[in-house]
């Protein structure tokens, strides 16, 4: 889906016994995104990325109709579709953008083909776990909580963009199962062993958090950086778990700057 | 029809306003704050004294289930009740184990074990029921990754019915389970092994199941028959279409029964522990109940063209009166013989041979306990055994070693 008026294509790339769904906008340098639970959209976000890179954001795989996940039962066999899907892009060595549960993938691709990512950037992501600020179970909730938990303002446009209508069981059930493709990844607790591999990434890193992240305390933003060889970490005022929507100028100012002075 | 006392052993004395205070009877219920061991020790006798009852006076099977962290039935370990039941029901009644739910162990040879355990310490008279677990208990307080929670219960389900019937040692290599070493001993007395009882709330899956490997398949729910008609309709057209017979022995459905002298007295001594059950022991919150990923895309379409969803919800919003429950069929209660008459017109309607009776219903006390397993035993169950037999069909899911009550014989022992 596209949002704004920039030119994206969508293609359809076979990665083993999988196909892979990925829209491709923009010129230059290329650039992987993964995106969060919310799903795809070509966003202000991509297409400020699409300025300056040719942008592959990926839907991720296992929310439609086929047997996707049965082929993907853990992280590991997900970080090599990513690994394969690069291969079958004809992309050797990229700069990797990645929200939430993205960002979790993104990661775990990076430690584990570091040679193949270098530039990595992480918006909130998850993939660490702290005792002392336990991620909240977000099936575990009522859907109406979320927007408060993801959100700065819970009430703003943002906010009605999440719902699904009340109303609508097949609305209801489509967005349950793109949800379910993620939480087959991250059930019960999204620590899948990220701490244990992480060191290995190589490339220079971008952390963004919201202030507000209620979701993702912006503490995991420190115990990020603490295990990277490599990293910088930009907290943005006034959003929350989606900042580069939320708060869209300083996370724009903060990505571009990290990716330009790649040339210098 | 097959009557089997169903128990879900609910805790019987939940604060007052606990569907005020609290989130839900599952998953979250605080155990320290809500749970007093010394209560349960007595309900632990209850219970156990109510299912020996009913033993006693002649129905077919005693039935027990597994839940996980929930108020209204807190029997994490079915099988540790069942194996007290196998010593002490002398009139050799069924041990419906309803069942043990597969996805939770890994590997599932605990589960061929400890039902072989059962089966011999029973001397043959087990059900082994083999649920799917609900999301509650499978995905919420078992941490199962829900779309895993169907390739794990098949995948256990092969593994438990081979152990049973290949000899050992044989070695399975399946995604959750790898042994190298099958070999359980002792294997079950039944031959070729326990009869499967399948049970569910609706899925597909598990009806083609059911045909697929002759199982028999009960429909669990707290919300009658009437909710229940598109759901056994559902069952019976599956096994139509895969050519199986309409042997009314392959299902069963559970139901809230409340009996006394007359239909007055059945609500004046029953409502108050019936209105318990449904306010407070069904106090759930929409999103426990399927955790994305849990119903396959198969599965919710058919609830979607069913209009489950709409209809849960609109069952979830009545006012639990009276009334509206017996009306409803979410509760069958009154006079023996009204509830006799309820109970055929249903198992007709729904084309079911397995009665599981809830016959204690929330806070209901252990004395009005034992008088409605008793009014049933005594003048229920000889109006209902006999209504398939003009039919001639056999029940080939029946445990082998329990007796079989075809004619309604005086009781073995009197409590």
């Amino acid at each position: 889906m596209t949002v704004t008026g920039a030119h994206t294509e969508e293609r359809e790339v076979r990665v083993g016994p999988l196909t892979a769904r990925v829209l491709v906008g923009g010129t230059g340098e290329p650039l992987l995104f993964l995106h969060g639970a919310a799903g795809l959209m070509w966003d202000p976000f991509l297409d400020g990325l699409a300025a300056s890179h040719t942008v592959y954001a990926v839907h991720h795989p296992g929310s439609g109709e086929g047997e996707d996940l049965s082929h993907l039962p853990g992280i590991w066999e997900l970080v090599l579709f990513y690994d394969e899907l690069l291969d079958a892009l004809g992309l050797d060595r990229v700069t990797v953008v990645g929200h939430s549960f993205g960002g979790m993938v993104a990661a775990e691709l990076a430690a584990n083909s570091p040679r193949r990512v270098d530039r990595l950037v992480l918006l909130a992501p998850i993939g660490l776990w702290l005792d002392e600020h336990p991620i909240p179970d977000i099936a575990g909730m009522p859907p109406t909580e979320l927007p408060a938990l993801v959100l700065a303002d819970p009430t703003g446009p943002l906010a009605r963009a999440m719902e699904v209508p009340a109303d609508d069981p097949q609305a209801q059930f489509e967005a349950a199962m793109r949800m379910a493709s993620i939480l087959h990844f991250i059930w019960p607790i999204p620590d899948k062993g990220l701490d244990r591999r992480i060191h290995r990434v190589s490339a220079p890193t971008l952390l963004v958090w919201g202030e507000q992240d209620r979701l993702v305390d912006p503490a995991y933003g420190p115990a990020f950086v603490g295990h990277l060889r490599d990293a910088r970490l930009v907290t943005v005022p006034d959003a929350g778990h989606l900042p580069h929507l939320e708060n869209p100028a300083p996370v724009a100012e903060a990505v571009h700057g990290f990716l330009d002075t790649k040339e210098s | 029809m097959k009557s089997i006392f169903f128990h879900l052993m609910p805790y019987r004395d939940l604060p007052v306003d606990f569907e005020q205070r609290y989130e839900s009877i599952w998953v979250t219920p605080p155990n320290t704050e809500l749970c007093d061991p010394r209560r349960v020790a007595q309900y632990y006798q209850w219970n156990l004294d109510e299912l020996e009852l009913a033993d006693a006076l002649g129905f077919d099977g005693v039935g027990v289930n597994e839940h996980h962290q929930n108020g209204y039935g807190f029997m994490a370990s079915p099988n540790l009740m069942a194996a007290s039941l196998a010593r002490r029901t002398p009139n050799n009644s069924a041990i419906m184990v309803l069942g043990n739910t597969l996805a939770l162990y890994a590997p599932a040879t605990r589960v061929a074990e400890e039902f072989a355990m059962l089966d011999v310490l029973s001397n043959g008279r087990l059900a082994a029921g083999f649920p799917v677990g609900t999301s509650m208990d499978v995905n919420f307080c078992y941490g199962v990754t829900p779309t895993e929670t169907r390739p794990r219960f098949r995948e256990a389900e092969e593994l438990i019915t081979r152990a049973w019937t290949e000899p050992g040692p044989f070695t399975f290599n399946g995604r959750y389970n790898q042994l190298r070493y099958v070999n359980p001993w002792p294997q079950p007395l039944q031959q070729p092994h326990p009869p499967v009882w399948l049970a569910g709330g609706g899925s597909v899956e598990t009806w083609e199941l059911a045909a697929a490997k002759n199982y028999t398949y009960s429909y669990l729910s707290f919300f009658g028959a009437k909710f229940g008609k598109k759901l056994m309709d559902g069952f019976w057209s599956t096994m139509d279409e895969l050519g199986i017979d309409r042997n009314p022995f392959r299902a069963g459905f559970a139901q809230q029964i409340c009996v006394s002298e007359t239909d007055e007295r059945a609500e004046q001594e029953y409502l108050e522990h019936v209105t318990y059950f449904f306010n407070k022991c069904l106090h759930i919150p929409p999103y426990f109940f399927e955790a994305p990923g849990y119903r396959t895309r198969k599965s919710t379409e058919f609830a979607i063209k069913t209009n489950q969803p709409g209809a849960i919800a609109a069952a979830a919003a009545l006012e639990k009166n009276w009334k509206t429950l017996v009306e409803e069929g979410f509760i069958i209660a009154g006079s023996p013989s009204t509830v006799a008459d309820r109970l055929i017109e249903v198992a007709r309607t729904l084309r079911v041979g397995n009665l599981h009776a809830l016959l204690q219903i929330g806070s209901m006390p252990h004395e009005l306990t034992k008088k409605n397993i008793t009014l049933f035993a005594e003048e229920v169950i000889p109006r209902i055994r006999h209504i398939w037999d003009d039919e001639g069909w056999t029940h080939e899911w029946w445990p082998s070693g329990a007796a079989v009550r075809a004619v309604t014989a005086e009781p073995a022992a009197q409590v």
